[in-house]
């Protein structure tokens, strides 16, 4: 899968969006109400890790924010090929080697452009996102062990759509015009990498509907 | 590259990864331990602590497996007990961070009374419980925080049992700081833990870890979990209130103390054994 | 009654002090024993009481003598009652003859029939009356002196115990009169057995509890680690050790159960600190399944189980030995540990030490079988010889290349890595495991692990303490614990008498030396197998683990009630004959 070279070449295409900020005016706090044992209605993942990150103030932060958001993916999917691996589905295991080797090499991408010899320090309060991990990294609770190639590119997908949506709104956050460039040019990668991954798991054959069958009952072993 | 090999200039920072030993988790594809091992690494990178001076403790379970997948030291005891062998470890060495990995069965069930007076006790330990509502290893039973509508087979129907209530139960039983975690935020939980273990005595944390073959329905979990609303108190009344009526899914530090934690004075005695004897002398 | 003649002394007399409801019977128990010590006789006193905790009967059973006594005579001399208030459930405990001499106070009723039908000298002394007419005393002084005075204990040595233990209080004077007054009472009443002069001791002598001892030899093999849940009879070994390691850098902790203690110290001595347990039966019970973990895992403990009457509750307060099955034989899977005996209370030191040492360094779970006689008797002992055994484990160091905690080491042992040492982290298991330590179900590992466990323990050299091996002789009595103490009575009474009997009382119950026993018996034709217990449980394990020579013969006696060397005696002199 290629990757475009980001920010430097080309002028960006101007956002859609007015240059102004678009600032969502903060929702006005419910009246409180005494919580019962039912649960309550569900939120949304953007806000189960508190303070999402309001906009990135320089291409710097941003390119290590893109770094950073590569990197995790390419660890995950590392250490979903060991846990596939040990549990014998080989199939899949090698697929997500390969997403993490693309990650990877999209994460060296840009450590060679911006000409940083080694990764980019988190931020002190750590990488702000607007999910609890970054956006292109897997739910490990999202695997299973006859899992096959189409469920492992669907998490791809995923994944890839919830980073395109990441350096979306980062765009629309974006105050300064380079920051904002650099983001859209992200924006339309991810699109890419989401166009790629939608042909790759259109030449993927679907699972059958008994996929996850399995005669034999678990096993005990403590 | 070893510590003795570095120099205090150029010690590296350690990172997760160096808290993590090389045997594969025998977990389940999508089990929620696996973040859980995750947040235990971050946290001891984010403490900067030396794996030779962590010990995990454990007792039987899927997630008492835990120790063996760290590079630190590691007990897997008999079930229910790992209170009891971590407490035991702490007050002999009171030099080591002591960390306790159980499960709701391992934990609530035959750990019950351990769990009662540890948190009494109120050693300095950092008790790490993964709950996912069911006894996994074992395929699949009731736990004492399982609904009591969940049918199983050796309760068809349900328990008809009212469900365990772990962080209001520490919280009366003295815990010194009693938190919620979610595995499916190993961040947040990784500095929820680096924070149980920061503070001294007994920290208690329940970490909601989906169990993907047993339970897949609480891959619904992730849609349903918040930052809890209201800030860490130090009011135990109030905490507990709060706990009392929640609705299970409010996550963070929800009860922080100051009691000062229990330990002996090991090794600060001067005498031998000779000068014991003149107490029998005629 | 004729006045005090004068008898040749004897070596050994009984004495009992009994009374109810505050009497304070224990107390001036300790001081006669106490006196007799300071006077330079032996002695011990054991102690026995109703169900109530407070107000009940209770006695007070001494044997003072001129030379070590580890047990009970066959009968009492003397019998000194404060009042008779329910003090005939002790008449079992408390066998009179005709020779002995019952003091009583005729304002507390009759003696029992109970007592009077021993055909025992009946002498009446007004105690609570006369304790009365001393303003500030109390009715056990009285009794402390007439006791004292009827079997020869002199009063100075009585005073200075009084004093010692009352010191300068409004009660000191009154007590020392009331001891006078008793000991006037005696010389008047007289006709008791009266002891001989005491030999002069040689070399330190204590005075202390078989629990007492059992603690320290624990502390003076190097535990400094002790969980604890309190039990009758264990609770005094866990009294003293508390304030005794705190002083020597230990620490003890009062756990919530015995599950709690036993994982407790497993933990600790897993952090590399030599820890200990005290319990008896239905707690040792409890923590059976800890002990596996400990032998799988490989991690040094000792528990010290105080032996009492069973099964189940049983009789908490009484002296037995039928927890020997369960501590050779009462784990799950093939489970190789130490057993140990101690046979004497002065024993309870030593064995209690080669129990931590023999831990240590085969890192195995070692049970020191005590009882409840050893554990609450009080005696005055020679002072057990130094031994060099000490708490000393094999450990790796930092770093050490391809560390394997569970190697295949000819020895059996594998050093141990201590937490807290870099680059040799490992996890302790109780699945069975690799040399690495890695959970494993296959076949060779397990036959590793089982045939490592097992060599390490058969490997080692126990030939000095194993087991007293005394006399000579065609039969042999084969016998362990505080059944020793009235064996070896019984088998110097059958010397005397010309009868050759040869003793061997196992130290190391488990593992099982079946050639040094056979070595122990060549020559023997006639075993006599004695315990404290109903079922024969030695006498099924030396049938099972060892071979026996010629005819082998049970003697059986479950508790409450301690074995007397006369049954022994008789059971000898019967056989040989036969």
């Amino acid at each position: 899968m290629s990757t475009k070279k980001p920010a430097r070449k080309a002028p960006a295409k101007p956002a859609k969006k007015s240059a102004t900020k678009s600032v969502k005016k903060p929702a006005k706090k419910p009246a409180k109400k005494p919580v019962t044992r039912a649960a309550a209605k569900p939120v949304t993942k953007s806000a189960a890790r508190g303070q999402a990150i309001d906009a990135v103030r320089s291409v710097n932060e941003l390119m290590a924010y893109a770094y950073a958001l590569e990197a995790e993916a390419a660890e995950r999917y590392a250490e979903f090929a060991e846990v596939m691996e040990a549990h014998n589905n080989r199939e899949v295991a090698e697929l997500f080697r390969k997403l993490a080797r693309i990650e990877h090499k999209h994460g060296e991408q840009i450590l060679e452009e911006m000409g940083w010899t080694r990764p980019p320090k988190p931020p002190s309060t750590g990488y702000r996102w607007e999910t609890p991990e970054g956006p292109e990294t897997g739910d490990v609770t999202d695997l299973h062990y006859l899992m096959q190639p189409y469920h492992a590119l669907r998490i791809a997908l995923h994944n890839e759509k919830r980073a395109e949506k990441f350096f979306s709104s980062l765009a629309r956050k974006a105050t300064v015009a380079s920051v904002r460039k650099a983001a859209i040019e992200f924006t339309e990668e991810e699109t890419e990498h989401v166009r790629l991954i939608e042909e790759w798991i259109s030449r993927t054959p679907k699972p059958a509907d008994d996929w996850a069958l399995d005669p034999d009952p678990p096993a005990y072993n403590d | 590259m070893s510590a003795a090999q570095a120099t205090a200039a150029e010690k590296p920072a350690r990172t997760a990864a160096d808290f993590k030993s090389d045997y594969k988790p025998i977990w389940c594809p999508g089990c929620g331990d696996y973040s859980v091992l995750s947040s235990f690494t971050k946290a001891f990178a984010l403490l900067e602590l030396a794996p030779e001076k962590v010990a995990v403790v454990s007792g039987i379970g899927c997630s008492s497996r835990i120790p063996a997948y760290t590079s630190c030291y590691g007990f897997h005891g008999v079930h229910g007990r790992s209170l009891a062998a971590a407490t035991g470890l702490k007050l002999a060495r009171p030099d080591l961070t002591v960390v306790v990995a159980s499960g709701d069965g391992d934990g609530y069930s035959i750990g019950g009374n351990h769990f009662l007076h540890a948190c009494r006790r109120n050693a300095d330990l950092t008790y790490v419980v993964m709950d996912n509502h069911v006894y996994g290893m074992t395929k699949g039973q009731p736990s004492p925080t399982t609904e009591p509508d969940w049918d199983s087979k050796l309760s068809p129907g349900g328990t008809g049992l009212r469900s365990f209530n772990p962080l209001v139960i520490a919280l009366a039983a003295g815990a010194n700081f009693v938190a919620r975690a979610f595995a499916g935020d190993p961040n947040g939980t990784a500095e929820i833990l680096a924070e149980a273990m920061r503070t001294p005595g007994f920290s208690f944390v329940e970490v909601m870890s989906p169990c993907v073959t047993f339970r897949p329905e609480q891959r619904e979990w992730k849609s349903h979990v918040r930052p809890a609303p209201v800030k860490p108190t130090d009011d135990s009344a109030l905490a507990a209130r709060r706990l009392m009526t929640d609705d299970g899914f409010n996550i963070g530090v929800l009860y922080k103390g100051d009691r000062t934690p229990y330990q002996p004075p090991m090794g600060k005695g001067r005498k031998t054994p000779a000068d014991l004897e003149k107490g029998f002398s005629l | 009654m004729t006045k005090s003649e004068e008898r040749p002394g004897r070596h050994s007399v009984s004495v009992a002090i009994t009374g109810s409801g505050g009497a304070g019977v224990m107390t001036a128990g300790n001081m006669l024993l106490e006196a007799a010590a300071q006077a330079g006789w032996y002695g011990l006193m054991v102690r026995s009481s109703g169900p109530q905790i407070r107000g009940g009967e209770a006695a007070a059973l001494l044997r003072l003598a001129t030379h070590p006594v580890n047990s009970l005579d066959d009968t009492c001399d003397v019998l000194v009652a404060v009042d008779w208030q329910n003090v005939h459930r002790f008449a079992d405990e408390i066998p009179l003859g005709a020779q002995s001499v019952i003091v009583g106070d005729p304002d507390q009723g009759e003696p029992p029939e109970v007592y009077l039908k021993s055909g025992a000298r009946y002498g009446k002394l007004a105690m609570k009356a006369t304790a009365k007419s001393i303003p500030g005393s109390w009715p056990n002084m009285l009794a402390l002196g007439v006791a004292a005075g009827l079997v020869g204990v002199p009063f100075d040595a009585v005073k200075a115990v009084v004093g010692k233990s009352l010191k300068k209080s409004e009660a000191l004077a009154a007590s020392i009169a009331a001891v006078e007054a008793g000991m006037k009472a005696a010389a008047d009443l007289g006709g008791a057995a009266r002891l001989a002069p005491p030999v002069a001791r040689t070399g330190a002598h204590w005075l202390l509890t078989g629990n007492q001892a059992a603690g320290f030899g624990a502390i003076r093999g190097g535990v400094r680690f002790v969980a604890a849940y309190p039990i009758t009879p264990a609770t005094e070994l866990l009294e003293y050790m508390a304030p005794a390691l705190t002083q020597v850098g230990g620490v003890l902790v009062q756990a919530e159960d015995e599950l709690a203690s036993i994982n407790m110290i497993i933990g600790a001595s897993y952090g590399g600190v030599p820890a200990l347990t005290a319990t008896a039966g239905p707690g040792l019970s409890l923590m059976v399944e800890a002990l596996g973990l400990a032998v799988a895992a490989e991690v040094p403990i000792v528990v010290v189980d105080v032996m009492r009457g069973g099964p189940s509750t049983g009789i908490p307060a009484k002296s037995e030995q039928s927890d020997l099955s369960m501590a050779v034989s009462g784990l799950h899977g093939d489970a190789p540990r130490v057993v140990l005996a101690p046979n004497s209370i002065a024993d309870c030191v030593t064995t209690t030490q080669w129990a931590v040492h023999l831990a240590e360094q085969m890192q195995v779970p070692a049970i020191v079988l005590s009882d409840q006689f050893f554990g609450q008797a009080r005696a005055v002992v020679e002072r057990p010889a130094d031994e060099p055994h000490a708490a000393k484990r094999a450990t790796v160091g930092a770093n050490a290349e391809g560390y394997k905690r569970y190697a295949l080491t000819e020895s059996g042992i594998s050093p141990m890595s201590i937490p807290g040492t870099p680059g040799v982290t490992y996890t302790a298991d109780g699945l069975e495991h690799t040399e690495r330590g890695i959970p494993s179900s296959q076949a060779t590992d397990h036959r590793n692990q089982l045939a490592k466990r097992e060599r390490k323990l058969s490997q080692a050299d126990y030939s000095r303490h194993w087991a007293d091996v005394e006399g000579e002789g065609e039969i042999a009595v084969v016998t362990f614990g505080s059944s020793t103490g009235p064996v070896r009575e019984a088998l110097a009474r059958a010397k005397a008498d010309g009868l050759n009997v040869r003793l061997v009382s196992m130290r190391l119950l488990a593992p099982a030396q079946p050639e040094r026993m056979a070595e122990a018996l060549r020559g023997v034709k006639r075993v006599l197998v004695v315990e404290q217990n109903w079922g024969g449980q030695l006498h099924r394990y030396l049938r099972s683990d060892f071979d026996l020579p010629g005819e082998v013969r049970s003697f059986r006696q479950p508790g409450p009630l301690p074995i007397r060397p006369a049954a022994l005696h008789r059971e000898l002199v019967e056989w040989s004959r036969a």
